[in-house]
């Protein structure tokens, strides 16, 4: 095709242009925005707390302001590390426990329908009963402090690893699954080849919820525990304060308890995103 | 899956095609009573293009389902003249069916992994394949970045990788759009006739039966049954000559005459 150059063609062009550099505008704004807006708000009711606890003259005792926190979090670090690696451990053991466990039974419950008949219901029991009524039982048939958490923990944090990742390996496209009977796939070959990358996106968002889960459950089955000594959590570490009237070091330890379950969710959503990037539509980047 | 095989005997008088399989009085019955198919009988003859045409719910699918084992006939039986491996029949479905966790050469390689022998050969033949519906540049692509026409190509290649004798057709092209389905309409005859298989297609279009087909088979509903079979004369190579020619209408009215006769008139042909 052949433009007579006297023609102006550009006409048009210009206002592409404009739309395009409108659309680029807005989309580094909003990038920007996503990270800048949580910022702001977090520093808008810092100020404001900070701003309410000297204009009000609060005792500390009720409410701290955020710079006693922070010193008191620098000053009490000693105290507290040793508590947040507490914590820190028993969360992780019991997410491994909820993914080995979780997973395997969810596994398990595909490869025989009268397993899963069998035993999904008691999983459900599990799930359902409130762990502040089973942890002062587990305390009393669990010796060591440590197990008995693990164990509150392990159950509020591998449900929805189970129900997720169920869900996942029957969601496998049925010509999929018919094109495997075609080619004599053996069951482990469905298993490997099919369910298991199908049912890896479900398993990971049930992942990032058992990660919240498996700390809510870590710390609430230690205020049930309730006594101290070696192997106290968090948890403990404001129980004590609380009796104590140490308020700012509740809010110190509220801190590294909110920080902690932010970082879960924050790698968590890394690993999700490095294992789906390249074909699920959540991870999916789409222009406008 | 496929149950022993039976030798059928050399069906035509000329002796030069060889019967690939038979479907003897097959009823397929859903539940308590639906009749999918009701004595259906049907041959395909080694190097048949054979469509299947007919309204929706006249049970194509369910034909076509039969005769890769993925059901069993209520009633009747499928015979096959010559012995059936895996890797020797295929099937390509309305939608791509691709694995979009695996790229496109491993979504090719599918059925050696399967078979266990992910050799260098089958990788070889898995290039080739894929050279051979023009998606040599995108081995390494993942679904997601091929359009829908290109899916279908990738399809196709996984259908033809293992060298099939038969390759079943449920309806491949239907989702697609008609500049995209005459070019895959020709490429798919010379897919065929280069690889030397027989094809079992399921279409809803008289067009592309014709234009595809050396026999075709009309198909009623309710219940599913084999109303009558027309051939194609016309020979292979067929080109964009042949879709215009006056020999294609006359086939296409013919067929279409045909299929409203099968459906007792009440239903137009699209
Ligand atoms: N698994 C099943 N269970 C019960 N009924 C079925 C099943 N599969 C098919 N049928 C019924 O059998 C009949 C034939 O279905 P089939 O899918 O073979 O039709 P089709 O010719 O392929 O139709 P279409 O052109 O719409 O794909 C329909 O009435 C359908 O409802
Ligand atoms: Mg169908």
């Amino acid at each position: 095709m052949s433009i007579d150059p006297a023609v102006p063609m550009a006409d048009s062009a210009p206002v592409l242009d404009r739309e395009e550099a409108q659309r680029l505008r807005a989309e580094r704004l909003s990038r920007t925005g996503r990270w800048a807006l949580p910022i702001l708000v977090f520093v808008l009711v810092i100020a404001g707390w900070h701003w309410l606890v000297t204009a009000k003259e609060i005792p500390h005792y009720i409410l701290p302001g955020p710079g006693l926190v922070a010193s008191t979090l620098w000053q009490d670090f000693g105290i507290l590390a040793g508590s947040w690696l507490v914590t820190l451990t028993v969360t992780g053991l019991a997410l491994l426990l909820a993914v080995v466990f979780g997973g395997g039974l969810a596994i398990l419950f595909t490869q025989s329908k009268w397993i899963e008949m069998s035993f999904f219901p008691y999983a459900v029991v599990l799930q359902v009963t409130p762990i502040v009524a089973i942890a002062p039982l587990i305390f009393i048939y669990v010796d060591s402090k440590i197990a008995g958490l693990l164990i509150c923990a392990w159950i509020v944090a591998f449900f929805p690893i189970l129900s997720n990742t169920t869900l996942g390996l029957n969601s496998a496209d049925h010509n999929l699954r018919d094109l495997f009977s075609v080619y004599g796939a053996s069951r482990w070959q469905r298993l490997r080849y099919l369910q298991l990358p199908a049912a890896l996106p479900y398993f990971l968002g049930g992942l990032r919820i058992a990660g919240g889960l498996s700390l809510i459950g870590a710390v609430v089955a230690e205020f049930v525990a309730g006594s101290g000594g070696i192997g106290s959590g968090l948890a403990f570490r404001i129980l004590e304060s609380s009796y104590r009237l140490n308020t700012p070091r509740m809010f110190a330890a509220l801190t590294l308890i909110v920080v902690t379950g932010v970082a879960i969710y924050l790698v968590l959503s890394w690993v999700t995103w490095m294992l789906l990037r390249k074909w699920h539509e959540s991870a999916l980047k789409r222009d406008a | 899956m496929r149950t022993a095989t039976h030798t059928v005997p050399s069906a035509t008088a000329d002796g030069t095609s060889r019967t690939l399989l038979a479907m003897q009085n097959v009823d397929k019955i859903f539940g308590a009573d639906v009749v999918a198919l009701r004595n259906m009988t049907l041959d395909v003859q080694e190097g048949d293009f054979l469509s299947l045409l007919g309204p929706s719910g006249c049970g194509k699918s369910t034909a076509l389902r039969l005769i890769a084992g993925l059901s069993q006939p209520t009633r009747g039986a499928i015979r096959w003249g010559t012995p059936m491996a895996d890797g020797d029949l295929s099937v390509v479905f309305q939608e791509p069916t691709l694995m979009p966790w695996a790229t496109v050469i491993d979504n090719v390689l599918l059925p050696f992994r399967i078979a266990g022998s992910l050799t260098d050969e089958a990788r070889d033949r898995a290039r080739d394949m894929l050279a051979r519906v023009g998606l040599a540049a995108f081995e390494g692509a993942y679904p997601r970045e091929l359009s829908g026409g290109m899916k279908m190509r990738v399809s196709i290649a996984r259908a033809l990788v293992t060298r099939p004798k038969l390759m079943l057709m449920d309806e491949p092209f239907a989702a697609l759009d008609e500049i995209t389905r005459f070019k895959l309409n020709d490429d798919l005859l010379q897919l065929k006739d280069s690889m030397d298989c027989t094809v079992v297609f399921v279409t809803h279009s008289v067009f592309e039966s014709v234009f595809l087909s050396n026999r075709i088979v009309i198909m009623a509903a309710r219940p599913g049954r084999v109303i009558r079979e027309l051939a194609v004369e016309a020979p292979y190579p067929r080109t964009e000559a042949f879709r215009t020619s006056a020999e294609y209408a006359a086939q296409c009215r013919a067929a279409s005459d045909a299929l409203h006769e099968a459906m007792g008139g009440d239903v137009g042909v699209h």
